[in-house]
């Protein structure tokens, strides 16, 4: 059995400002991660961020993840362990870990999770036919192994996901003959969605995929319009030859070990679905047991960041570390974080946020 | 949605044969899961289990947030017997 003072399980941009936070006010850090490379969903974002400048506004996804990888291999307190996979959480406080083929547990004097998110799926008839891709699968082989998916794409989801992901589709010279969404608007930022819409994109909101079609792996699908009920409006169907459907309809964060560990879990829509619930420095119900980044609710990555360095400094300021500074650091990263889910782009998350604390304060 | 559709990909099970289940009587999350294997798989739920919550969350009119889920067990993942075998007795 291995010992650690603070483990962090993830290596997007979480994890990784959580690392280097903790690791820079003096606390040894082994940090996680299941591919065989640091960054997470960095690594294949190739579009500029917004944000303020501390959170590397106008840097590309994979740049930041470029940079704060380096920053994390060069700390001499921070142990890193690639294709390392998290496998559960027990009783005693040990986290079982699969390292590179092999199993080995870890006991941590404090836990940051960083594990993010998975996308969401759709059920219609053939969703399962092999063309049916989640966005993130679609952006891995493009962005990261530099393979088109297909030649004709259609889009589910008008989310900032979706939008993005039909762009880089674009640039990439494949077709993309519709973004289809269900909400009767669209959710991604404009500049984003307007970008795709003059490239000639239709995007049908108050739309939903009805089936698939196919022999061996997608030929068609269907779609159609939905009412209020989300009910499918009949003579509205139309046909689409497209050989990739691209689904981008959310994420849920990914929180089996929180559960295992027992921390006060409820469900929040806003947040995309089960989360923790924590304190204002985002201390689970468990001590010493910290979430930041998707896996405590669906955000942008620029708060992912934030919320790592708060859960880094916390942690290590739980064992003596950087005592001094603490409060000016909490202070700066709080007003980023402010300002990061102020006005109408912020509303899910500040919504979510102000539900997630009707359950009460989290006592330990 | 056609009898056909997946819910389930890596225990291969319809909708209807869940709806099926429930309309047995067989409501809640830990028993369905026991009933059909459903994500038990390799995925281990993280594709299916929003689909489960909102089935029961609509068989028992009831908001996906009054849905009581199932243990959440180690491994997280599929694991090779080969990973585990010569473990110190420590771990």
């Amino acid at each position: 059995m291995d010992k650690a003072e603070i483990l962090v399980i993830g290596s997007g941009p979480a994890g990784l400002k959580a690392a280097l936070s903790a690791a820079e006010q003096g606390a040894e850090v082994t940090l996680v991660e299941r591919d065989p490379f640091l960054g997470g969903q960095l690594v294949k974002q190739t579009h500029m961020f917004f944000g303020s400048k501390e959170q590397y506004a106008a840097e590309r996804g994979f740049k930041i993840a470029e940079k704060l990888s380096r920053e994390v291999e060069a700390h001499p307190g921070i142990r890193v362990l690639c294709d390392t996979t998290a496998l559960g959480y027990y009783d005693d406080g040990v986290v079982s870990l699969e390292v590179k083929g092999r199993f080995a547990t870890v006991k941590p004097q404090s836990l940051i999770m960083a594990t993010g998110a998975q996308e969401n799926t759709l059920m219609f008839p053939n969703c399962d036919l092999p063309g049916v891709y989640g966005a993130g699968a679609v952006q891995t082989l493009m962005n990261v192994h530099g393979i088109i998916p297909g030649k004709r794409v259609a889009m589910v989801g008008a989310g900032n996901i979706g939008v993005i992901v039909s762009y880089q589709l674009l640039q990439a010279g494949v077709e993309v003959p519709a973004i289809v969404e269900a909400l009767p608007h669209i959710g991604a930022y404009h500049v984003h969605a307007s970008k795709v819409r003059r490239m000639g994109v239709p995007i049908y909101t108050s739309h939903t995929v009805l089936s698939a079609h196919g022999k061996d792996s997608l030929e068609k699908i269907t779609m159609v319009a939905i009412d209020q009920d989300r009910q499918p409006v009949a003579g509205t169907e139309q046909e689409l030859d497209v050989d990739v459907l691209c689904i981008a309809v959310g994420l849920t964060p990914l929180t089996e070990i929180l559960f295992q560990a027992g921390c006060k879990m409820v469900y929040i829509p806003e947040l995309g679905g089960h989360v923790a619930m924590r304190s204002d420095t985002l201390e689970t119900s468990v001590p010493n047991i910290f979430v930041c980044g998707d896996v405590g609710g669906i955000e942008e990555a620029s708060a992912a960041m934030v919320e790592g360095s708060i859960a880094g400094l916390t942690a290590a300021r739980n064992f003596g570390y950087g005592k001094d500074s603490y409060e000016d650091q909490l202070a700066a990263a709080r007003r980023e974080l402010d300002s990061l889910r102020s006005g109408p782009v912020g509303e899910k998350i500040r919504s979510g946020l102000k539900r997630l604390s009707s359950f009460g304060e989290v006592t330990q | 949605m056609s009898d056909k559709t997946i819910i389930c990909r890596c225990e291969d099970l319809t909708v209807e044969e869940i709806r099926e289940w429930i309309s047995k009587g067989c409501d809640g999350f830990e028993e369905i899961k026991r009933a059909t294997r459903i994500g038990m798989g390799a995925c281990q739920g993280r594709t299916c289990r929003r689909h489960l919550i909102a089935e029961l969350a609509h068989a028992n009119q009831k908001s996906p947030a009054e849905i009581d889920l199932s243990t959440f067990r180690p491994p997280t993942k599929p694991l090779k017997f080969g990973a585990v075998a010569g473990v110190d007795q420590d771990d």
